[in-house]
């Protein structure tokens, strides 16, 4: 039965789609930039690519947490707090990184520039590697007590099979931000890249496959999803396989569609493989938090539904015009703003 | 310490660091965009040079205050689980719906503005960065719904064990939004006046070149600012008189009244003692207070020790009493700071219009200083209005106590404090080191970083100019 709780999943898991494929290659840039920008106009260059777009990508997560907030309180509140430590390293991360790249070019001293190179690198890694740590956690399943409370501590979090996650989400978004590169620079720079996305594809290509093979083993998740898992998942497998098909033969652009496809079509296999639970309680089923006693009232769904059909196609429509204002590449003969 | 005393100086201290840069925000992106305006129809250099130099501040302020929202917006699952449950139906759908409606609206255009300047045409681009001033303000409007619940109830039913939304519009006309955003609003004018004045008068000092440049900055700002000192505290009145009805408790403690009076006398300094509830040594105004409170010099004002029988009555035994010192003292540095600058901007004004300010030494180093004003204000406002809601954290529905995460240790808490306060307190010494450059070289200062043009002699390079 299609619902309001439903339309609601839908649209968190539609803001986790447009928050990992947009934050996604801008964590990978940021991850890349001391390894790819030799010079610090090279590094300027880099940052220039994503300077215009970070700050409004990291607003989805923004919005995502807030619509988790207002239609399932108990999500929200079940999940910030039982993973206290983890999401308080990545909002550390994330204060580190948004400072960063507005103080890294206001002072001259190389020390200095370095300094904020380094909190960039830093603040992308972490929380490039913690989704991914985040993600195989709730496919796995945590201790959440009949109470709804998270009760299994921090090295609870730290498994094995987590941690191949947050391995993948490091390099599909390290793969993200390479092609994004490639697209947006040229020369040298743009070569650098391109080496880059040789060598990241195939390991990020090996995580995924592996972290969704591990998963059939180690999730009733994906177990749920059988053995044949049905369009969305194949797909998935598919377009990734076609990014580095393209990768391979210089095609930029159309490896950039096939990983973005690749991040779309994963989050939805496995916002899929939990619907209609948001979170799973490894001690008991009957614990889980689905989206019926974890959501708002049915007023306050109905309000925020009206307010998301008026605002979210605008919100696209102006991001979407600024992807277009700024859609040159960025060379190191631009005039580098600020 | 136990966990929540901790989770309470966690979100105390993140809570005032992030609105130590909120409210230059709001005010600073609205003044820039008024110079970008002028520049804009009058085609003048020197308001483009204004807008560059006043931008590049209001940027290194901005990402601050970006940032340090991040937490802001998760800190009340990881922190106040317990609050989120209770109150998530009603108390996230304005989070949510500021961060659809004035977060994505300020990062975009912001990078739009920064990253634009070449790429749009200058109208468009005009528009850009009234956009960021409307969304930051916007949101501060979003936040203010969601906090004014918290401090006056409305629209809400309590069922299935929580408070339910029954009515938007009512969240949305709480009377208690009405005063405090215009307060907040306002706030933010004053205090990016301050920030430009006091910069200017630094300048002014130095007898530095680009002494137009600053003449100019000055007196838009001066005018800003006393636009947004009388404001805020014509505003203020009005709430005070609202909280008299609404939180009476809040007042009372504000005021240190013990007993109820008719008519009341407002204190002027108070020595209490606090734990037996009782005065020490005090001055007092006869009927002060209930003028403020009736605009008429009677009228009874209630004293916290009627309130919290009252509260017993209604709520169940209990300690219903704020921290009242606290209250006291906060409630008059922010009145006290509010009055001072009021004073000088009306002497600015006044020279400004006899062309006597630059001449003035002793008035030009107190601009300097009184930098400090707007944020002192602020931050004692601020701990004013949370504060002397204790023991509630929504009021009259649940307590501070009953909010916090129980799954949350101490242990974690103090990772995280720590780890706060480790952070916030490098970034505060970095953001100061470039604000203080930046706002002492002046616009085209030598110690400013050399402007990222491309290499002389390509072509891109001439382009560009």
């Amino acid at each position: 039965m299609f619902d309001l709780n439903t339309l609601w999943f839908i649209l968190v898991t539609v803001l986790f789609i447009g928050y990992f494929i947009l934050e996604g290659f801008d964590f990978g840039v940021g991850i890349l930039l001391p390894f790819l920008g030799k010079e610090d106009r090279e590094r300027r260059v880099i940052i220039n690519t994503i300077g215009p777009f970070w700050d409004g990508n990291e607003v989805w997560l923004i919005t995502a947490g807030g619509a988790i907030f207002a239609a399932f309180p108990n999500w929200y509140a079940t999940l910030f707090s039982g993973f206290y430590l983890a999401l308080f390293l990545m909002l550390v991360a994330l204060i580190v990184r948004g400072v960063a790249f507005e103080f890294r070019s206001k002072d001259n001293n190389p020390q200095w520039r370095s300094l904020w190179d380094w909190m960039i690198f830093v603040g992308s890694f972490i929380p490039a590697l913690l989704w991914g740590v985040a993600l195989g956690n709730i496919l796995r399943g945590v201790p959440i007590d009949a109470s709804m409370t998270y009760v299994g501590g921090f090295f609870n979090l730290l498994n094995p099979y987590a941690l191949l996650g947050g391995l993948t989400t490091l390099t599909v978004f390290t793969l993200q931000g390479a092609i994004f590169l490639v697209l947006k620079t040229d020369g040298d720079l743009m070569s650098r890249a391109m080496a880059a996305t040789k060598k990241v594809g195939p390991v990020a290509t090996v995580m995924v496959f592996g972290f969704v093979v591990v998963g059939y083993f180690m999730t009733e998740a994906f177990a749920r999803l059988g053995i044949n898992p049905g369009i969305i998942p194949i797909t998935a497998g598919a377009v990734l396989l076609a990014a580095g098909w393209f990768i391979h033969n210089d095609r930029p652009g159309w490896a950039f569609i096939m990983n973005s496809l690749t991040i779309l079509l994963s989050t939805v296999t496995i916002f899929m493989s939990l619907f209609p639970r948001v979170m799973v309680s490894s001690l008991n089923p009957d614990w889980s938090l689905t989206i019926y006693n974890a959501s708002s009232s049915p007023y306050t769904l109905k309000v925020m539904t009206i307010v998301a059909l008026i605002f979210v196609p605008i919100v696209l429509a102006y991001q979407g015009w600024s992807y277009y204002v700024f859609r040159q590449r960025v060379t190191l003969q631009s005039e580098l703003e600020y | 310490m136990e966990a929540l005393t901790l989770a309470r100086w966690q979100f105390g201290i993140t809570t005032v660091y992030h609105f130590f840069f909120v409210p230059l925000t709001l005010g600073l992106s609205i003044l820039v965009a008024i110079m970008q305006t002028m520049y804009y129809r009058t085609g003048d250099e020197t308001y483009k040079k204004m807008t560059k130099f006043w931008g590049k501040l209001f940027l290194i302020n901005f990402a601050m205050g970006v940032v340090t929202g991040i937490v802001q917006e998760f800190q009340f699952g990881m922190n106040w689980s317990e609050y989120s449950r209770f109150v998530g139906d009603i108390f996230g759908a304005p989070l949510a719906i500021e961060a659809l409606l004035a977060f994505f609206m300020e990062s975009t255009f912001i990078g739009l503005w920064v990253f634009g300047w070449d790429k749009l045409s200058k109208r468009v681009h005009l528009a850009t960065i009234w956009l960021v001033a409307f969304g930051s303000n916007l949101s501060a409007l979003w936040i203010l719904i969601a906090n004014s619940f918290m401090q006056e109830p409305v629209g809400y039913v309590l069922r299935n064990g929580r408070a339910e939304m029954t009515d938007f519009f009512a969240l949305l006309t709480n009377p208690h939004v009405w005063v405090q955003f215009p307060h907040v609003f306002f706030a933010g004018m004053t205090t990016a006046g301050f920030f430009v004045m006091g910069i200017s008068a630094y300048h002014f000092l130095k007898k530095s070149d680009n002494q137009e440049f600053f003449r100019r900055s000055f007196n838009m700002a001066v005018v800003y600012a006393l636009i947004g000192a009388i404001s805020v505290m014509l505003v203020g009145h009005t709430q005070a008189q609202h909280m008299i009805q609404s939180q009476p408790m809040k007042m009372a403690a504000a005021e240190a009244l013990w007993e109820s009076e008719d008519p009341a006398a407002m204190s002027l300094f108070t020595i209490g003692n606090e734990p037996e509830l009782r005065d020490v040594w005090a001055i007092k105004v006869p009927g002060l207070l209930s003028f403020l409170a009736y605009n008429s010099f009677d009228g009874e004002v209630q004293g916290i020790k009627n309130i919290q029988a009252e509260y017993e009555q209604t709520y169940g035994p209990g300690d219903y009493i704020p921290p009242v010192a606290v209250s006291y003292w906060t409630f008059r540095i922010m009145v006290g700071a509010g009055m001072a600058m009021a004073l000088l901007t009306i002497v600015s004004l006044y020279l400004v219009s006899k062309g006597k300010l630059t001449g003035n030494a002793l008035l030009l180093k107190a601009l300097m200083w009184a930098i400090a004003l707007p944020y002192l204000a602020n931050t004692t406002g601020w701990l004013f209005t949370e504060l002397a809601r204790a023991p509630w954290i929504v009021f009259g529905l649940q307590t501070i106590e009953e909010a916090v995460s129980p799954n949350v240790t101490a242990g974690e808490l103090w990772i995280s404090l720590t780890g706060y306060a480790l952070i916030y307190g490098l970034l505060m010494v970095a953001d100061l080191y470039l604000l203080l450059k930046f706002a002492k070289a002046g616009p085209g200062g030598k110690s400013e970083a050399q402007p990222e043009k491309a290499p002389a002699g390509t072509p891109a390079g001439v382009i560009a100019k």
